[in-house]
């Protein structure tokens, strides 16, 4: 928990807090949490702000039955779960899981070239979300972002021009970042990568192949 | 003080509501939050019907999710713009709203009176630091909680004191864990 160095960006979180984030950008945001306490903890001030923002907000006029309507539906739905579950151990965080249908050994890998795999994740259109498996001591081809691209880590770590990411550390890279991220050596790494726009190789091959993959 | 006063009531209410099921507790709730989480879904840009049936969906959650309510970590308005919120992404946007995964609670992690009063008194001060916020900037940071600021348009410095209230909210998270443990 206390070895996270890097965070998600105060825009980020309050971006997720009022609603306003793609949901790839949401997901990422929703596993860091997971791992990290602290990002939480920022996350629950914003909250907090919106929190205020509600009872702060002008009353509209309910409808003369609402009370009683909303009564009907309570009785018409089943009670909630008096507890919460505590998801088993593994790699991946209960939201990623949710979307995977189960823990890493669920993941459907395709290969994408050099020993890399990835597997994208179904979310709306305006971002898009993908699990990266980099093999240890592999390169992820040297790119630009034209919009936001956010990389988590999950298992294993990786070191770009900026610095070295570990298991919660998240990478928010903008349009001036131009990387090569490599995995360390020992163990491969797992990432959660969403970006809002497509991803920019400087080399020709991967321009080429890149209607192919998707990203 | 007041409005600490009103938002520790509150906490009594989803008490009650969550033991026992206490119907006056929640009709109470519901003339004061239902109206506002109506209006909420209005200026997120939902007609009237849409947001009528919101606010009822939004309002039976409550009830039916009592026992999910910390008050260590959150006052009750900002549980109930949480629940509308998330019914807001589901029902404009069409989207899933992925969660991250929440921290169980059970009897051994009672929350701590003192925390609870604390983080109210926090809330209830980040309230009045809003209210008298520059007009411009005020409406800026309402527009976002509206769901109509992109996240590219959120600025990284949004002049709000949120340092106290994440703290009280660190603390009662390491006491969770410590609890878990």
């Amino acid at each position: 928990m206390d070895t996270i160095k890097h965070h998600l960006t105060e825009s980020l979180l309050m971006g997720y807090s009022s609603g306003n984030l793609p949901e790839a950008f949401n997901l990422v945001v929703a596993a860091h949490i997971s791992m990290c306490d602290d990002c939480r903890a920022r996350l629950a001030s914003y909250d907090a702000v919106g929190g205020a923002v509600l009872d702060d907000t002008a009353p509209a006029c309910l409808a003369a039955d609402s009370f009683e309507q909303t009564l009907a539906r309570i009785k018409g739905e089943a009670p909630g779960r008096p507890t919460i579950s505590r998801p088993a151990p593994g790699v991946l965080p209960a939201p990623l899981r949710e979307y995977v249908g189960g823990d890493v050994d669920a993941i459907r890998w395709r290969p994408v070239g050099g020993g890399v795999k990835q597997a994208v994740l179904p979310t709306s259109q305006d971002a898009t979300a993908r699990l990266l498996r980099i093999p240890a001591g592999a390169a992820v081809p040297d790119h630009g972002h034209r919009g936001l691209e956010l990389t988590l880590v999950l298992q294993g770590a990786f070191h770009d021009e900026t610095d070295h990411f570990g298991r919660g550390d998240v990478e928010v890279a903008g349009e001036e970042l131009h990387h090569t991220p490599t995995a360390e050596t020992g163990e491969d790494c797992i990432c959660l990568a969403a970006t809002d726009a497509p991803l920019r190789f400087r080399a020709l091959i991967p321009r080429l192949v890149q209607p192919f993959l998707g990203i | 003080m007041v409005a600490e006063t009103r938002q520790t009531d509150w906490i009594e209410h989803v008490r009650r509501i969550e033991q026992e099921r206490d119907e006056t507790a929640f009709a109470e709730l519901f003339q004061h939050f239902g109206p506002r989480v109506k209006a909420f879904l209005m200026k997120s840009g939902a007609n009237e019907t849409l947001a009528e049936e919101c606010a009822q969906e939004v309002m039976a959650t409550l009830w039916n999710k009592a026992h999910l309510f910390d008050p260590s970590r959150a006052s009750v308005a900002t549980w109930i713009f949480t629940v509308a919120r998330n019914r807001r992404i589901d029902a404009l946007r069409k989207q899933k709203r992925p969660e991250p995964e929440d921290l169980p609670w059970g009897p051994e992690a009672e929350p701590d009176q003192e925390e609870v009063l604390a983080l109210q008194q926090d809330t209830a001060r980040l309230g009045r630091a809003l209210a008298d916020l520059p007009e411009k900037q005020r409406h800026l940071i309402e527009k976002a909680y509206f769901g109509d600021l992109s996240h590219t348009e959120i600025a990284e410095e949004t002049g709000l004191p949120l340092g106290t209230i994440k703290s009280r909210i660190r603390l009662a998270l390491d006491r969770l864990r410590h609890a878990m443990r």
